[in-house]
């Protein structure tokens, strides 16, 4: 248990910086754009000057540069993310309305290339060399070469157009009254498509990961030991060549998390689902800068948190991990 | 030729090279072929491909000729990919380099910033630079190279940490070359290679993020994008699939040229080194 802290502790501490990095560059980047949110509220409402500079005084946009980080940084201390201009609603109210559906796409997405993908590797890493091994690495190489976004309307003109098998878009089907059970299935039917566009871009990564790391193991001498033993080659296959080709991927899981959320930008605005990513788009297509400021800035908070987990799972899977530094 | 010969030894860095050479040759002849401005209309709206020789691939919801978008995206593609991959190779190698080389503070304000940088996600940094600086092709360029700069700054730094112990390190450092001097003369050019090799990844992860803004509307829109012309196909998805299939494969055969083409180069120096 001690391990697990020693790792926590080292990793908040990182994280703090990281994040205060994060907050001061979207800041600077932000104060980079042409115009600010009262020039895209006025836009959409209309308005006098006198009501554009008390609307500048009440969002405190009139202060000096210094004072707005200021400002903005003691905001974030209190967990005020601000005002969004296009909803007339506190940001972060917004952001968590949408961060479970972007939450339960990334994770079946996740589960979906990382569980076919090293099933797939170790069938190809079995036999290196083989023709099905170079059958699945060319594949998996074509399919990385995919866009996702491309992949998603592929998906939608062969299931949702043609077959009409699955609908084209959304989370659930509108003004159903379904509850319980049968909205939840609904809403799995709904996230099929999008969770495959989303997954299988991915799935290559996992794939050739698991094949390079065992086409390593079986020159090792502990599988040399254990076919010498006369074990099964199935057993040696998944219990010695597989298993330790398997940690490297766990790694690979927390650095993949922020290019999921990236990817999970335009599945999202493909599909039409209403998470994290639509609303990164909605908020550049109505300039509202401090709420794409505050999806920035939340995204990367669950990346650290993505990849504190992955830290953690990793010092369960393999006592060597932190294991000296918790002993000194 | 000898070199070439070991590059071209295996099916898959033929078909890379070929894909490659196909592309660049599309986009060298753009002009000549299809001269004049592509986004100009060129017949009757949503004709179907081989209907009409002049117009083989046909034309788009606006009547304008798929095959000379087809061409004239090329373009942007390759010259987007290539460009933002030397921005995010060059600002990479220099971080590293000046982390690795300078150690101590240094090192760890640049690392710190290169660990942000890795946190957010890149497209979404991307598209919140493009947004904000309003879209043009050096925009496009600068914030594909902004979000995939990281990659390379840690291995170069890693590289750089092993080469500073160098005895030519030593040795510039008694006939006093000033610090920055070696860091770039002595010690940079050393710590290329491995940096080098992440480029066929980094420009087709910079050809699949500029599709991906352009699909979003946040391209450069003097240019013709296949990202573009896919989200423009978007709007007849039912009733003509082609206008968005088609760029998409482009696409796609354009990245795994990259792929394949760069991992033929990785293996053909890889065979050399355990030659020598």
């Amino acid at each position: 248990m001690t391990r697990a802290l020693t790792i926590l502790r080292r990793r908040l501490v990182g994280s703090v910086f990281v994040l205060l990095i994060v907050v001061i560059g979207s800041f600077l980047l932000l104060e980079a754009a042409p115009g600010d949110a009262v020039d895209a509220y006025i836009v959409s409402t209309g308005g006098d000057a006198g009501m554009i500079e008390l609307l500048r005084h009440r969002w405190g946009l009139d202060q000096s540069e210094l004072t707005r980080l200021a400002n903005y940084l003691w905001a974030l201390l209190h967990l005020d993310l601000g005002q969004s201009v296009t909803f007339s609603r506190p940001i972060r109210d917004v952001i968590l309305e949408r961060l479970p559906t972007t939450l339960i796409l990334m994770g079946s997405a996740t589960a979906l290339s990382f569980g076919l993908g090293s099933a797939l590797g170790i069938y190809a890493g079995a036999r290196p060399g083989s023709f099905r091994d170079r059958f699945l690495s060319i594949g998996s190489l074509a399919l990385y070469a995919v866009p996702g976004f491309w992949l998603g309307l592929v998906l939608i003109v062969v299931f949702a157009v043609d077959l009409r098998w699955l609908p084209i878009g959304g989370i659930e089907t509108i003004a159903s009254g379904k509850t319980g059970f049968s909205r939840a299935t609904d809403i799995a039917i709904h996230l099929v498509l999008p969770v495959s566009a989303l997954g299988f871009i991915y799935l290559a990564l996992y794939l050739r990961m698991m094949r390079a790391g065992m086409a390593e193991a079986w020159r090792q001498d502990f599988v040399l030991a254990a076919r010498a033993r006369g074990l099964p080659r199935r057993r040696v296959v998944l219990a010695h060549v597989a298993r330790n080709a398997l940690l490297p991927l766990v790694t690979m899981l927390g650095l993949q998390s922020a290019q999921m959320l990236g990817g999970s930008v335009v599945i999202e605005s493909v599909f039409a689902v209403p998470g994290l990513g639509r609303l990164a788009q909605e908020a550049v297509a109505g300039r509202d800068t401090p709420l794409l400021l505050g999806i920035i800035l939340i995204s990367a908070v669950l990346v650290i948190l993505i990849n504190l987990l992955v830290d953690l799972a990793y010092a369960v899977l393999d006592p060597r991990v932190g294991a000296g530094e918790a002993s000194a | 030729m000898k070199r070439l010969r070991r590059f071209l030894h295996t099916p898959e860095a033929i078909a890379g090279a070929f894909i490659l050479a196909l592309l660049l040759v599309m986009a060298l002849t753009a002009p000549l072929f299809f001269p004049g401005d592509p986004q100009a209309i060129a017949g009757p709206a949503l004709l179907p491909p081989f209907q009409d020789w002049s117009l083989p691939l046909g034309t788009d919801r606006l009547g304008r000729d798929v095959l000379a978008e087809l061409f004239h995206g090329a373009r942007t593609s390759l010259a987007v990919g290539l460009a933002a991959a030397a921005a995010a190779l060059l600002i990479g190698a220099v971080v590293g380099t000046l982390a690795g080389f300078a150690g101590g503070l240094v090192d760890e304000a640049l690392m710190r910033i290169t660990d942000a940088f890795q946190t957010v996600p890149s497209f979404l940094l991307a598209l919140a630079f493009v947004s904000i600086i309003g879209p043009s092709l050096g925009v496009v360029v600068a914030a594909i190279a902004l979000s995939a700069w990281t990659g390379p700054a840690r291995v170069a730094r890693a590289e750089v940490l092993s080469i500073r112990e160098r005895d030519c390190v030593a040795g510039a450092r008694v006939i006093g070359m000033h610090p920055l001097e070696i860091a770039f003369r002595e010690v940079l050019p050393n710590a290329l290679p491995p940096v080098l090799a992440l480029s066929s990844v980094i420009v087709a992860a910079a050809i699949l993020t500029e599709a991906a803004l352009s699909f979003l509307g946040l391209g450069d829109p003097n240019r013709v994008t296949w990202g573009g012309m896919i989200a423009e196909g978007r709007a007849v998805l039912r009733t003509a699939p082609l206008l968005s299939i088609v760029p998409g494969v482009a696409l796609m055969l354009t990245v795994l040229g990259v792929y394949l083409a760069g991992e033929g180069v990785v293996e053909s120096t890889a065979v050399r080194r355990s030659l020598s």
